[in-house]
């Protein structure tokens, strides 16, 4: 059955749904009604809501939740993720499941509240301090969104790696109608033996990012980046549009990708030869799968609500292959199917 | 007689800080010129005679490296 | 003067051991650190209580930093400060634990303080014990938020300058301001006396998180020695006749 709800609160019930029993949150624009949603519904189901003081305040809650064996959500957007960063970063170093939400908002500074891709490089390459990778699912749709939640769950939980979904104030915002899917029963979230429920009949567990001994810590990253590469090879996921004959291939994610999808199909009706290459997982990034396309595409125009962060991924993976000219807006500003396709027919002809 | 009471000090634990020394009343502690294999001049029972026992030194000690033991052999009998 | 003595001879009996919920490792610590009995006091706790199948230990950032490796239960180390949130979120998640944070001065009170005085003003279920020696010890003696006034620290080379850097932050009593605590307390471990009542404190706030009671904070106001640059017995006489000036003992708040 479907019914119709906004991006927030579908990831929000789709979080609850996942398994999702803490949400630690504090409001910001445009992403608070996933913290009223579950204010208003984790309770019933046992679950607990605590409105934080501080973006710092409530990562470092999901912390402890992670780290007490129970599923848990925080979500923000662009300049609460930020605060967040400091203790993303112990997350990835102490091997904590969280999901993270950042429903962004366009920067740097206080920037403004409408949509924007400027966190790309933040969410991707690091952001906070150290050595780490999260693993990025950028939704473009509400159902997607409510999809990918639930598998950020399941991957954060299967990799002991912390999962960020990469939406937008539009996406966020948007009403759609959506399936919802159905709740994962407790039975089937993995059991966590690692974690703190108490040391009886076990050896005591230490949850911890710490240790002072260079080679120890380094045979302890070494692991991490074992698992970082096992992702890297089994969760890479993408989606290609009208690719077959292109002749330029667009690449975006998200809102962008959406929109972009609309280019692909007005630019088929003017009998242009244009597809769509939709990241779906911005870590890992799809480098392959877009290296094999550019064996046989000319033109890959990446798009972006960026000054262009994502494109550095692009030109990687191309490698000189194509032509990889970008285009992109700036400060919120989301630019129309026909002012990008007026940008596709600087390359392609009809 | 033997004396009422006895302290064990767990050598590898003792830092040598001399708290137990400056806290026992009975002045049964004395840091001792042997080193533990950290190089900390130890605590040691100097005149075990007068120790009560009364667990004032393991009460201090930061390292919780002091064990005190009373002399009861009746209760040991029961 | 006599060898160490290790074997107990036969008819003695033993009065006092080591808390059995701490584990085999020794105290990094400084030789004569009040740290040693305050973590000592708080296993003490664990065993009086028969809990340590149950409790979860938040480790801080600072001297105790590997507190985690002195206890037999679980622990989470925390990043500097927030130790409290750390603890809320553990407690929420399973409010059958028994959480508890053990901070200094520079995490508790100074990166920490928002999350310090949330999780009290949230009244959240959990034990906080906190170390106030006046200094950041584990950095190499760097002023604190508690650093008493004229006192040289490695970045306030002629002494606490009021003008410049403030007040020492009595962080107690401004949570005995707060609705929900249920219990601060200020205690201090100098001497036998004031170690038994630092322990009965220490039970306390351990209890009423049993009994459902809500937040408690026992402040322990200790020395550091080793970045005083005077010897450990010395360290009695600092807080004695110059921390307490500042920090005076007793309990702040009480809710029944």
């Amino acid at each position: 059955m479907k019914v119709l709800m906004r991006g927030n609160e579908a990831m929000a019930e789709a979080a609850i749904r996942a398994g999702c029993r803490t949400y630690f949150g504090y409001p910001i624009t445009p992403q608070n009604e996933i913290l009223e949603y579950m204010a208003a519904h984790l309770p019933a189901v046992g679950g607990a809501c605590v409105q934080a003081e501080s973006e710092v305040a409530a990562i470092n809650m999901c912390y402890g939740a992670a780290a007490a064996g129970v599923r848990t959500l925080t979500s923000s957007s662009s300049p609460g993720i930020s605060l967040k960063m400091e203790g993303i970063s112990y997350l990835a170093g102490a091997r904590l499941p969280v999901v993270i939400i950042n429903v962004m908002r366009a920067g740097p500074g206080l920037g403004n509240i409408a949509p924007a891709q400027g966190d790309y490089f933040q969410a991707t390459k690091g952001g906070g301090h150290g050595d780490y990778r999260l693993i990025v699912l950028a939704p473009s749709t509400v159902q997607e969104a409510a999809e990918l939640v639930m598998l950020a769950f399941e991957l954060a939980d299967r990799y002991r790696v912390p999962a960020m979904i990469l939406a937008d104030g539009m996406l966020g915002q948007m009403m759609e109608p959506v399936e919802l899917p159905p709740p994962i029963p407790p039975e089937r979230i993995p059991p966590k033996p690692w974690a703190l429920t108490g040391a009886k009949g076990r050896p005591p567990n230490v949850v911890s990012s710490f240790d002072l001994d260079p080679h120890r810590f380094r045979e302890i990253l070494r692991g991490l980046w074992d698992v970082y590469r096992q992702i890297q090879r089994d969760e890479v996921r993408w989606e290609e549009y009208q690719t077959e004959d292109a002749e330029l291939v667009l690449v975006a994610y998200g809102t962008m990708g959406r929109i972009c999808r609309t280019v692909v199909r007005r630019a088929r009706r003017e009998g242009l030869r244009v597809g769509l290459f939709r990241p779906i997982t911005l870590w890992p990034f799809p480098s392959e799968p877009l290296r094999r396309l550019s064996a046989r595409v000319p033109v890959f125009l990446t798009v972006e609500l960026s000054a262009g962060q994502m494109w550095e991924d692009v030109r990687l993976s191309v490698d000189g292959r194509a032509q990889t000219p970008f285009y992109g807006e700036l400060g919120g500003v989301v630019p129309t199917p026909e002012e990008i396709l007026n940008e596709v027919k600087k390359y392609v002809r009809g | 007689m033997p004396p009422k009471g006895m302290v064990v000090i767990d050598k590898d634990r003792c830092k040598g800080c001399g708290v137990c020394v400056a806290t026992c009343p009975f002045g049964v502690l004395a840091l001792s010129p042997e080193f533990n294999r950290y190089g900390y001049n130890v605590a040691a029972m100097a005149a075990p005679e007068k120790c009560t026992g009364c667990t004032m030194c393991a009460q201090m000690c930061p390292d919780a490296a002091i064990e005190v033991y009373l002399y009861r052999p009746a209760k040991e009998a029961v | 003067m006599s060898v160490v003595e290790t074997k107990v001879p036969a008819g003695f009996v033993p009065v006092y051991t080591r808390p059995k919920a701490l584990s085999d490792k020794r105290f990094t610590y400084c030789p004569g650190c009040d740290h040693g009995i305050i973590t000592r006091l708080v296993a003490e706790a664990i065993d009086e209580l028969g809990i340590q199948e149950r409790t979860v230990g938040v480790a801080p950032v600072g001297c105790a930093v590997f507190l985690y490796e002195f206890f037999r239960c679980d622990f989470a180390q925390a990043a500097h400060g927030r130790a409290c949130a750390v603890a809320t979120g553990i407690k929420r998640a399973n409010p059958e634990l028994i959480v508890f944070t053990y901070q200094g001065d520079g995490d508790l009170a100074a990166i920490g303080t928002a999350e310090t005085v949330h999780a009290a003003n949230r009244g959240e279920n959990i034990t906080v014990i906190f170390v106030n020696n006046q200094i950041y010890g584990m950095t190499g003696g760097q002023m604190a938020p508690t650093t008493l006034p004229g006192m040289r620290t490695t970045t306030t080379p002629e002494g606490r300058d009021l003008r410049s850097t403030g007040y020492p932050l009595k962080i107690s009593e401004m949570l005995a301001q707060l609705d929900g605590p249920a219990y601060i307390t200020r205690q201090a471990v100098f001497d036998v006396r004031h170690v038994q009542m630092a322990r009965k404190a220490i039970l306390r706030a351990f209890r009423n998180q049993l009994e459902g009671k809500g937040f408690s904070l026992v402040e322990i106001v200790a020395s550091c020695p080793t970045n005083l640059r005077i010897p450990p017995a010395e360290g009695v006489r600092w807080v004695k006749e110059q921390a307490l000036k500042y920090f005076p003992l007793g309990d702040l708040k009480v809710r029944e």
